[in-house]
């Protein structure tokens, strides 16, 4: 139970420790930190506006944390969730051209699914580099992610351009019957119901299945996994697919849902932002929903920094790096015994002579 | 194509290749001196752009670009020694920390950068080593960076230090067998920060090349990756300063490749060709990696040769 309290305990801690160091770097662009800590709260959740903005930007974060997530559960480090993200915004984009589709829910199934696919490959790419040649992987999924950034350019701008778009090349625009609504009178989009529902139901794979328990037994330790026999490689495989898809995914949604059409606007870090995400929700999925939606909120506030108090507009990114940075470092403070700690701060007048060299024994 | 574009367009090639291999060649020496000791660095990425906005801004209040240089190395310096204290604590993983200051170091750049996107600083100068040459295309090819030659010294001293030195091989030692270090009565922890450090002042060398000669201004692009190819180029120059050089200058070709047929009006597929550098590490890593064994020349304690 204790450990499930450190669990939780630690990020958090992390985070405000976090804002408060934010608070004091602004402070030296002579910006008040209340200022900007209200300002935060207020362009995150302040309203329901800022609500329906914060929560269009979680669904990406939830789905591209995944593709970290689970790679990291097996037990590799997936930085190229952009990558991933970016071809699979392209492939829900260009199907509709190769594949005559119907504009209706199939369709955006389809085009999804197409999205899907190809995040999957790029990531397990990666993975299969990795397991076949021995490469390291958070290299070359980086790699990768530029590789797919470039291609991605290529076509936009080259052969799949859609001659209408003048100022900004763009890929045909998606038919409406293929887009993504928006849940209600809202202006989310289904995308967020997408994500929740994936961080849910791989939450609940990896805690209660064989097979999601295999996969956390090769992230854990490898040996003993080749020792009881379990296929480590296809778990590896499967687990970088898996995240792959949840990338790919993103891309697809944010292209039918926000978009319309494949452009450079779909290049917006949200694969580099989930990196974080994942690593403060300790890449377990269900946690991933809380702390993406805590982070889509920085990034909806972060243009009201911007307007408001003339921060530049990193800013937002400043403070993740911040976040990120303490989020490791709490690491360190796992073991510590904040009982026994407490106690000898206390002073030793409350503890006897015996416990006290005990005490120091253990210490 | 005609001859003259042929000829222009090597030139562009070669040129390139010493300017664009400038950053990589500094990048690399750090990751490699870093890597020494044990530790790798993935947030060089950060230091780079950090380092070539401090260069820039050093340059632009000071009226010196050499003040800015070094204001370039201080700043890289900085972040280095921050992933090094941050990697000495127990349970923190050196390849999570690099991707965490990679986002820190831009997110910095880009935030104490922004009143330096407009103005112009005073540049390094350029060495005119194309002067033999009346052909006006060669000689602005070959207007070297005057940082290059000093990244061919340093590598070159780096390599003697690595077989010569006390502090060189200490590092070495550092890298090879903690055990060893330990036993031998030298704080393990030490010696890695140490390494990451310096590692982190030449990859500001290279951040200041990038804004103080090519491409020679500060913005949000500057860097896109070069910092992390060069983690990939030191596997394949298998840990040694002195083939960084040369793995440097084949990087900085394969990056000015996009940019030459630009330059001779090829603009066909210019974003496939910039992602060549990609391509070729990938391939690199194909070919050098062999699998269930540890890269040649890796050294021991290395976590992601392993």
């Amino acid at each position: 139970m204790r450990s499930t309290a450190n669990d939780m305990l630690l990020p958090v801690a992390a985070i405000v420790a976090a804002l408060l160091l934010f608070g004091v770097f602004v402070w030296f662009a002579d910006v008040s930190p209340l200022d900007v800590w209200v300002t935060l709260f207020k362009g995150a959740f302040g309203d329901w506006f800022s609500w329906q903005n914060t929560l269009q930007r979680a669904a990406p974060l939830m789905l591209t944390a995944l593709c970290v997530a689970l790679p990291a559960r097996a037990g590799l480090i997936i930085i190229g969730g952009e990558g991933a993200l970016v071809l699979g915004g392209l492939a829900c984009a260009v199907l509709p051209s190769v594949l005559p589709l119907p504009a209706n829910l199939l369709g955006t199934v389809l085009v999804c699914a197409a999205g899907a696919a190809a995040g999957a490959v790029w990531v397990m790419l990666a993975g299969w580099l990795r397991q076949s040649r021995g490469i390291n992987e958070t290299i070359s999924s980086l790699l990768l992610a530029y590789i797919a950034i470039g291609l991605f350019k290529h076509v936009v701008e080259g052969p799949l351009r859609d001659p209408a778009s003048l100022g900004k090349p763009s890929t045909q625009a998606l038919a409406e019957g293929l887009r993504i609504g928006s849940m209600g009178s809202s202006d989310v989009h289904w995308g967020l119901l997408l994500g929740l529902l994936a961080c849910i139901a791989l939450g609940l794979w990896l805690r209660w299945t064989a097979t999601g328990f295999a996969m956390r037994v090769v992230g854990g330790n490898l040996r003993t996994a080749q020792l009881v026999g379990l296929p480590a490689t296809r778990l590896i495989l499967g687990a970088c697919a898996i995240g792959g898809a949840g990338a790919g995914l993103a891309g697809a949604v944010e292209v039918a849902a926000v978009h319309n059409s494949a452009n450079a606007s779909l290049i917006a870090g949200y694969g580099y932002a989930g990196i974080l995400v994942s690593f403060i929700a300790r890449h377990h999925p269900i946690a991933i929903i809380p702390v993406a939606v805590l982070f889509g909120g920085f990034g909806a506030a972060g243009s009201l920094l911007q307007r408001r108090l003339g921060l530049p507009d990193a800013s937002v990114m400043v403070l993740q790096g911040i976040a990120f940075v303490l989020i490791l470092a709490s690491e360190a403070l796992r073991d510590t015994e904040w009982r026994r700690l407490l106690k000898r701060l206390r002073g030793p007048a409350e503890v006897s002579p015996a416990q006290l060299a005990m005490g120091d024994k253990i210490a | 194509m005609s001859t003259d574009q042929w000829v222009a367009l090597v030139a562009a090639i070669v040129g390139g290749a010493l300017r664009v291999g400038t950053p990589y060649l500094f990048v690399s020496l750090g990751e490699c001196l870093t890597e020494k000791s044990g530790r790798i660095n993935l947030g060089l990425e950060g230091v780079l752009v950090l380092s070539a906005m401090a260069a820039f801004g050093g340059a632009y209040l000071t009226g010196s670009p050499w003040l800015g240089v070094l204001a370039g190395a201080l700043a890289g310096t900085l972040l280095a020694t921050l992933h090094g204290l941050l990697c000495s604590l127990p349970r923190v993983n050196d390849v999570a920390t690099g991707i965490a200051l990679m986002l820190l170091g831009t997110g910095l750049a880009l935030y104490l950068g922004k009143p330096l996107i407009q103005p112009q600083a005073p540049q390094i100068v350029a060495l005119p080593l194309g002067s033999w040459s009346d052909s006006p295309v060669i000689q602005s090819a070959l207007r070297v960076n005057a940082l290059m030659p000093l990244g061919v010294a340093l590598a070159v001293a780096l390599w003697w230090a690595f077989a010569r030195t006390r502090w060189g091989l200490l590092v070495r030692l550092a890298g090879d067998s903690a055990d060893a270090t330990r036993a031998l009565g030298y704080s393990v922890s030490g010696i890695r920060i140490a390494a990451t450090a310096a590692g982190g002042f030449l990859a500001g060398l290279g951040g200041a090349s990038l804004t103080l000669f090519y491409p020679g201004s500060w913005n949000e692009g500057i860097s896109s990756g070069q910092g992390l190819i060069a983690v990939a180029l030191v596997i394949f120059a298998r840990w040694s300063p002195l083939r960084c050089v040369g793995a440097a200058l084949l990087f900085g070709g394969a990056g000015a490749i996009g940019p030459s047929l630009q330059s001779v009006g090829i603009g066909w597929g210019y974003h496939l060709f910039n992602t060549v550098p990609y391509v070729l590490t990938l391939v690199i890593l194909v070919l050098t990696c062999k699998p269930g064994s540890v890269a040649a020349g890796s050294p021991g304690e290395l976590s992601s040769t392993h």
